[in-house]
């Protein structure tokens, strides 16, 4: 009975701190029922036996969650030149390894702060996450059925994505030592500061802002902080010329469609893993809407291009994929299997403007992070106003401009300090040799 | 003795080796070219713009030979390389001034 009565007084507290919105709060579903049920039944197994299967379920979804890294190693490798292969794979060893060790030094305490200001509250060092629940629900209650190292690596394995989403945007010309630099501030000190304001219960969670998992707090994050970057950092040499944009191929498509591949394998998780529990009817909403959206997307994008660009090209069409999950995922689970499909297409359609736009701009992103990222970041944000009932597109478009506008100053500001003491970009000469030699003093393709 | 050079459409090598080997040529050395001739390169789209791909891949197929089977190992590689397109490749026919078989040390037709 202590047991049952320690439950019931953690539920509220945590979901103070975890539950997003307002619509969260009122479905507050699975607490509820299996309150019941144990009043009914006087048993402690049923809501443990969910408690277990949650648990399970997060973890794995964590692990989906970093596979998403090996999707975009090769999705950005295959997109680039053969001879920037090794350094491109090497800064996302860099930033998986970084990411999840500065978020247990200091940022998920400071992702998840409790009580503070609502802007700012630096946190320490993870403690011993079991202390409070163990291996119960204690922790977090049924609403969040997971133990609080549970909570700490599902979150830490999105850390990293912010910095991922820039590493592609730079990539090919930025100089090795000054993005490593940027990367540990970016993840380590602005993703956990952007992401306390909506998720640890800061000023974008007290006006009712809803973000599912991160369209805005991860995705625009990192595509805008990408924009900021590739400002500073001028585009390839030889991109564009006096005679218009001289594309620079991708060297191996096999290797880019792995990518996305893995990328949507992996959102089963990002989305999927953000119900916090299992409860059933939310998973089977979130993995259906996750899905439609990224097929209606790579539809949309493959018609755009064939129709506005000429040709069908994949290139595009794998992009698309990845602007219908990006769009999604602000929304999963409040929208309806029709709007999911809506939402897709239309990020779909989006990025293929957004990224000859940004190409006419003469903004040189190699991979198109900031149009998938950034752009659709945003628009997933607002869609989730424009498509479900109770949300606020004011308060919408105030939580996506604060949040990319946040990463872009961030980003802008340290990659220019770093670009005056350091330069963040290497010498024609290794650009045009290749920064696997010259930084590296390897070739991803020997003999 | 002469070396034939001949330069031709990556995809019909296995057609022309099999044309060679049955009028009994019994080796060659293969290489992986890039050029272009009248056909020049073509054009290639990546998201939206437009580039011209100058230097189009080619097989090289390089086979020393005897005088007499120097219009037979022609006939060949033509019959067998040809596809009546613009790009189908050039045959040069080198004088050879000796061949050196390394492993016996023979040399002239015997070494062939």
């Amino acid at each position: 009975m202590a047991i049952i009565l320690a439950f019931s007084n953690a539920v509220p507290a945590h979901a103070d701190d975890h539950e997003e919105t307002p619509a969260a709060e009122e479905e507050a579903g699975p607490v509820d029922d299996y309150l019941e049920l144990l009043e009914a039944q006087g048993e402690y197994a049923p809501a443990y036996d969910f408690f277990t299967t949650s648990m399970l379920w997060t973890v794995i979804a964590a692990a989906l969650v970093f596979l998403m890294h090996l999707g975009f190693a090769t999705l950005e490798s295959g997109l680039c030149q053969k001879k920037n292969t090794v350094n491109i794979l090497f800064k996302n060893v860099f930033i998986i390894s970084i990411g999840v060790l500065t978020y247990a030094f200091f940022g998920f305490n400071t992702h998840y702060p409790g009580d503070f200001n609502g802007w700012f509250s630096w946190g320490g060092m993870i403690g011993d996450l079991n202390a409070d629940g163990g291996s119960t629900w204690g922790y977090g209650g049924l609403g969040l059925a997971m133990t609080g190292f549970g909570d700490f690596i599902f979150q830490a394995m999105f850390a990293a994505t912010g910095a991922t989403i820039v590493s592609g945007a730079v990539a090919e010309r930025v100089k090795l030592s000054a993005f490593m630099i940027f990367a540990v501030l970016f993840v380590g000190v602005a993703y956990p500061v952007a992401g306390s304001w909506h998720w640890g219960g800061g000023v974008l969670a007290d006006i009712g802002f809803k973000d599912f998992a991160g369209s805005t707090v991860v995705h625009a994050f990192g595509g805008f902080g990408a924009l900021a970057c590739v400002m500073v950092l001028g585009p390839r040499r030889g991109k564009y010329t006096e005679n218009g944009i001289k594309p620079i191929p991708a060297h191996n498509f096999p290797l880019a469609a792995i990518g996305v591949f893995l990328l949507m394998f992996g959102w089963y998780g990002f989305n999927g893993g953000s119900v916090l529990s299992a409860e059933p009817g939310a998973l089977g909403l979130v993995f259906t809407t996750t899905t439609l959206a990224a097929c209606a997307g790579a539809l949309g994008a493959m018609f755009t291009s064939w129709f506005a660009l000429k040709k069908p090209d994949l290139s595009m069409a794998l992009n698309g994929i990845l602007a219908g999950l990006v769009g999604i995922t602000a929304n999963a689970d409040v929208v309806s299997v029709g709007s999911a499909i809506l939402i897709g297409l239309i990020a779909g359609i989006i990025v293929v403007f957004a990224i000859t736009f940004f190409d006419k701009s003469k903004i040189d992103d190699p991979v198109g992070a900031i149009s998938v990222h950034g752009v659709c970041g945003i628009w997933g944000t607002l869609a989730v106003a424009i498509f479900a009932d109770g949300f606020d597109f004011m308060v919408q478009l105030k939580g996506a401009l604060l949040v990319s506008i946040f990463a872009f100053v961030f980003a802008y500001i340290v990659f220019t300090v770093l670009k005056a003491i350091m330069g963040v970009r290497v010498s024609e000469e290794e650009e045009d040799r290749g920064l696997d030699i010259t930084e590296h003093g390897q070739e991803a393709y020997t003999n | 003795m002469k070396l034939i050079k001949a330069v031709i459409k990556p995809f019909k090598l296995e057609e022309v080796k099999d044309a060679l080997s049955e009028i009994g040529v019994e080796g060659m050395t293969v290489s992986e070219v890039k050029g272009f001739g009248r056909q020049k390169g073509h054009t290639e789209i990546y998201r939206g713009s437009e580039y011209t791909v100058d230097f189009l891949p080619k097989v090289k197929i390089e086979i020393g030979v005897a005088d007499d089977l120097t219009d037979k190992v022609v006939d060949a590689i033509v019959g067998a390389a040809q596809t009546g397109k613009i790009g189908d490749g050039k045959i040069f026919i080198l004088p050879m001034e000796e061949c050196v078989r390394i492993r016996t040390g023979e040399k002239g037709d015997e070494a062939l």
